[in-house]
């Protein structure tokens, strides 16, 4: 409770995001996430490795964020510490006005990687329950929730079958549908179209839009492809490698003030969203001092 | 599929018709002193009393054991002390798989367990079986706890489960610790604590290091209780009697392959026992990947 009441206390200072005047209208008053100087310094053999440096980040409720910057930016150590998957070296982090663990153990996030991590020994309808038989949902309510969410992602067809059944794009949609499984406020994606084909992908964004809008939760995603961020986010955080730092945020403008249920794949096609991407390949490439080049980027 | 189980069958079989064929051909051809290279002979002789003929092996099966008028079939009297032979090795099994999988989950847990443990694990099988199965079953003969008695074939299931534990153990360690870090970190992100991790993903997840560790735990203890019974002397299994025919050879040559032949099917029981398991667990052996 102090925590929550710290985080608000806090907000009035925070008012210069971008983010804060697209939320404002019928928003929760806590944030999704909340990142306040945090720094993770990380020791390996050759000494300490800085993968973030003072990073702040207001994630508001319902809001789609995307992370992205070259490999080792450290924006996927900024998604695991708010997963809880590892803690900071110094700053702090609240979820919903919690501590990343009271909100892992409260079930505020749903997690997806960029492979599926489905268990191989379990159907597809079977993966999809088991966070929701991990936390003792009843066996009815379950069954009635997993057909809903196969549904969602137009797998219900293949309830019964098995992953190693399925191509990598269907693996990644029961992986989505599983962390949706428990209806949470806030879904954590690191990657979770990388490892797919173009195609595929831009298939997958379309319907990641489509449920974002559905579920309405906030959403971190991190990404080292422009038009994936400018497509799906409401606003880009730009980040720079060595040490790990927020460089840029850059709200997007897209689909005009009906938000993200508006967003199709002619989107893609238009002008709006060449200026986006060349806004954000702006930020990515402006500061870049001699001897840091954005490597690892695609600009696809 | 069932075009491959036959012919899988029928490999099976030419692989038994060429060692027969093997056997009579060298019985035919050798020469009746064997082959003897600088004073060790590294081909047996091919005599009646060291090769017996194949359908002699076979038809004296049929016979009975002895003379006397009322003796049984050799056939039956191999096949029962084989039973009562998988009978201990099947309880030194279940009992190596409880020591195996419980010495697998410490070490599973706790790291300096199994830095502690493991060179142990692996010491305890260069102990010769000879040598303790005689101390197994002096030291069971004074346990008496109230109504319960030690038996003797318990000290035979203990030995067995000697041999059995060690590749259990090991193979449930490496099975219990193959789940891959996206794993890990999806239970740790539900909030699932130990024991759940245990049961829905460490379990299922060791079940196929675990099969060919339980096959090879099976064919060990077999192994182990045909050895403990001929080394403590105890009666009613193919241990003992593959002793006492053996000392009857020279007389009945064919007869001492009885109890051979009945080990080798044990083995192939015990070991197609667990194959058994494998068929029912097989939901649990499939590979995430794209096949």
């Amino acid at each position: 409770m102090t925590e929550a009441r710290a985080t608000r206390r806090t907000r009035p200072t925070k008012h210069g995001e971008p983010g804060d005047e697209a939320q404002t209208a019928g928003a929760p008053d806590v944030a999704a996430v909340e990142v306040r100087g945090v720094d993770k310094v990380f020791q390996t053999r050759d000494g300490e490795l800085r993968a973030l440096d003072a990073v702040d980040l207001r994630v508001a409720a319902g809001e789609f964020v995307s992370l992205i910057g070259p490999s080792g930016c450290g924006k996927s150590t900024l998604m695991r510490l708010i997963a809880d998957l590892d803690e900071p070296t110094a700053g702090e982090i609240a979820v919903f006005g919690k501590t990343p663990a009271r909100a892992r153990l409260d079930q505020e996030y749903g997690i997806a990687f960029q492979q599926a991590g489905l268990l191989p020994w379990r159907t597809v309808a079977a993966n999809v329950a088991l966070p929701l038989e991990l936390h003792g949902e009843a066996s009815g309510a379950r069954t009635a929730r997993v057909t809903e969410l196969l549904d969602m992602v137009g797998l219900d067809e293949f309830a019964d079958r098995y992953p190693d059944q399925l191509s990598g794009g269907m693996q990644q949609r029961v992986a989505i549908a599983r962390a949706l499984a428990e209806r949470p406020r806030l879904l954590l994606m690191d990657e979770p179209f990388g490892a797919l084909d173009e195609m595929t992908r831009e298939k997958m964004q379309a319907e990641l839009v489509r449920i974002a809008a559905e579920t309405g939760a906030a959403v971190v995603f991190v990404t080292h492809s422009i038009p994936e961020a400018v497509f799906l986010s409401d606003r880009v955080v730009v980040m720079s490698p060595r040490p790990g730092r927020i460089r840029d945020i850059i709200p997007m403008r897209l689909g005009g003030d009906a938000g993200r249920a508006e967003r199709t794949e002619a989107l893609r096609e238009e002008r709006g969203f060449f200026e986006m991407v060349t806004a954000v390949r702006e930020a990515l490439h402006g500061g870049a001092q001699p001897g840091t080049s954005a490597r690892g980027l695609e600009t696809r | 599929m069932r075009r491959r189980t036959a012919s899988i069958w029928l490999w099976g079989l030419a692989g038994i018709l060429l060692i027969a064929l093997l056997w009579e051909g060298y019985k035919a051809l050798g020469p009746t002193d064997g082959v003897v290279v600088g004073g060790a002979r590294v081909l047996p002789r091919t005599t009646d009393l060291a090769m017996p003929h194949i359908w002699d092996m076979a038809s004296r099966l049929a016979e009975p054991v002895t003379r006397s008028a009322s003796a049984q079939p050799l056939w039956l009297v191999v096949a029962l002390a084989a039973l009562t032979t998988l009978g201990i090795a099947a309880a030194g099994w279940v009992v190596g798989l409880v020591v195996g999988v419980g010495l697998a989950l410490v070490m599973q847990r706790w790291r300096l367990a199994e830095w502690g443990l493991l060179p142990w694990i692996v010491l305890s099988q260069t102990v010769p079986l000879i040598a303790f199965a005689p101390v197994v079953k002096s030291w069971g003969s004074r346990v008496e706890i109230g109504a319960f008695e030690w038996q003797d074939w318990m000290s035979v299931a203990l030995i067995a489960s000697y041999l059995a534990f060690f590749p259990i153990a090991v193979g449930a360690l490496r099975g219990l610790q193959s789940p891959d870090r996206i794993h890990e970190e999806l239970m740790h992100a539900y909030a699932a604590g130990y024991w759940r991790t245990l049961w829905k993903l460490r379990l299922p997840a060791a079940v196929p290091y675990l099969l060919p560790a339980l096959r090879l735990g099976a064919a060990n203890a077999v192994i182990g209780a045909v050895v403990a019974e001929v080394s403590t002397g105890l009666q009613g299994g193919i241990g003992r009697i593959l002793i006492q025919f053996a000392g009857q050879a020279s007389g009945d040559p064919a007869k001492a392959w009885g109890p051979i032949f009945g080990a080798i099917v044990l083995g192939l029981a015990a070991a197609g026992s667990v194959a058994v398991l494998g068929v029912l667990l097989r939901n649990y052996r499939r590979n995430e990947e794209t096949a």
